[in-house]
């Protein structure tokens, strides 16, 4: 059985470990008392949806003002300068609120389609912070006062916003059990892209 | 008719079923709600931080609201839109529900006082309002619209 286990990929080994390591978080004390608890998860998920309106609110106004269709008459880096605060008081509160949240149900999170493209989202919008940082926003006393910044400054800005819709619908649609692992049958590619095995230890009962 | 019977109408209505009986009509409605909500978020929030005495300071209040407005009278629109279609789903439910009365309460209130008063003040000459009194009503605005979206959230909840 051993030497079996050895001879499969890496990728599948660590697949296999963070499953395990998944389902081991899902059945400590913390993670079922907050799953089971009457307030606790509703409470979490309050703060975390009010925070969305302070960290993707924001966000969204300077995504459109990057591309010109709000508070055009305002320099884009003192948009910048003064939202930033806020939008890092937001992000580091929807990180932890979410994580609570994973921690409560968190092996059919990380099988959920929706959690990976949520993830997934959230680095690809990193990416587009740091290109737009590193590249025309160092530029950015050049166009501050332009009502219509620059055609990269306005693709980073659409990027972002369409980022941050899908995280936002990504993030709805993880309560939805429609391609759970417990629920098979499921074409293949679902099963593929929430690595679930249909036979996995576990999953008929949750 | 009385209040009841009202809603019952309206959980019997043709648009309800149809909502009710579709697998994934719900959850997409709810999903343009929630990002409806984000925008408001935003658009409350750039003029609220601002009469707070934070963020774009160096902007007069009544040309950040004038900004602002397209994006909070089109995401209400949205938002009023999609949460007619899920309360038609779901009338009776929200009839017996605290969280849905306090949410409607919470935004008959915000939308009276984002158009009345915090209206006036925003349009008032700045040198003539106490910094203090634009602080409070922005406070109020926050938490009028801060039910309206936790309540909502709380209508999920059993």
């Amino acid at each position: 059985m051993a030497s079996r286990k050895s001879a499969l990929p890496a990728t599948t080994l660590l697949g296999e470990g963070l499953l395990n390591f998944f389902q081991w978080m899902g059945d400590t004390s913390w993670s079922t008392g907050l799953h089971e608890s009457r307030y606790a998860y509703d409470f979490i998920e309050s703060v975390h949806v009010w925070t969305l309106c302070l960290f993707f609110g924001l966000t969204v106004m300077f995504d459109l003002r990057l591309l010109g269709w709000v508070m055009r008459e305002v320099p884009v880096s003192e948009v910048a300068r003064r939202f930033l605060p806020w939008t890092i008081l937001g992000f580091v509160i929807m990180a932890i609120s979410g994580a609570i949240l994973f921690s409560a149900i968190p092996l059919r999170s990380y099988q959920s389609v929706f959690f990976r493209a949520k993830m997934l989202m959230l680095v690809l919008a990193g990416v587009n912070v740091l290109i737009f940082h590193s590249g025309v926003y160092r530029r950015v006393e050049k166009w501050d006062l332009a009502t219509v910044p620059p055609r990269s400054a306005r693709v980073a800005g659409a990027l972002s916003l369409a980022l941050w819709i899908g995280i936002v619908l990504a993030g709805r649609m993880i309560a939805y059990n429609w391609f759970d692992c417990d629920r098979q049958p499921q074409p293949a590619i679902v099963n593929f892209l929430t690595s679930c095995a249909p036979n996995q230890p576990g999953w008929g009962e949750r | 008719m009385s209040l009841l019977a009202f809603f019952q109408w309206c959980e019997q209505s043709h648009v309800g079923d149809v909502i009710r009986r579709s697998p994934w009509l719900f959850p997409a409605i709810e999903a343009i709600h929630l990002l409806g909500l984000g925008f408001i978020g935003g658009a409350v929030l750039l003029v609220d931080l601002r009469l707070m005495g934070w963020g774009l300071r160096r902007q007069p209040v009544a040309q950040l609201s004038r900004d602002a407005q397209p994006w909070l009278i089109g995401s209400l629109f949205v938002m009023i839109v999609t949460g007619g279609l899920l309360f038609l789903s779901e009338a009776i439910k929200c009839y017996y529900h605290g969280a849905f009365w306090f949410k409607m309460a919470s935004l008959l209130l915000a939308i009276v006082f984002t158009f009345t008063i915090q209206r006036k003040v925003i349009m008032a000459d700045e040198t003539r309002v106490s910094p203090r009194w634009s602080k409070v009503v922005a406070v109020v605005s926050v938490l009028l619209w801060s039910g309206v979206g936790i309540g909502g959230r709380w209508i999920g909840f059993s």
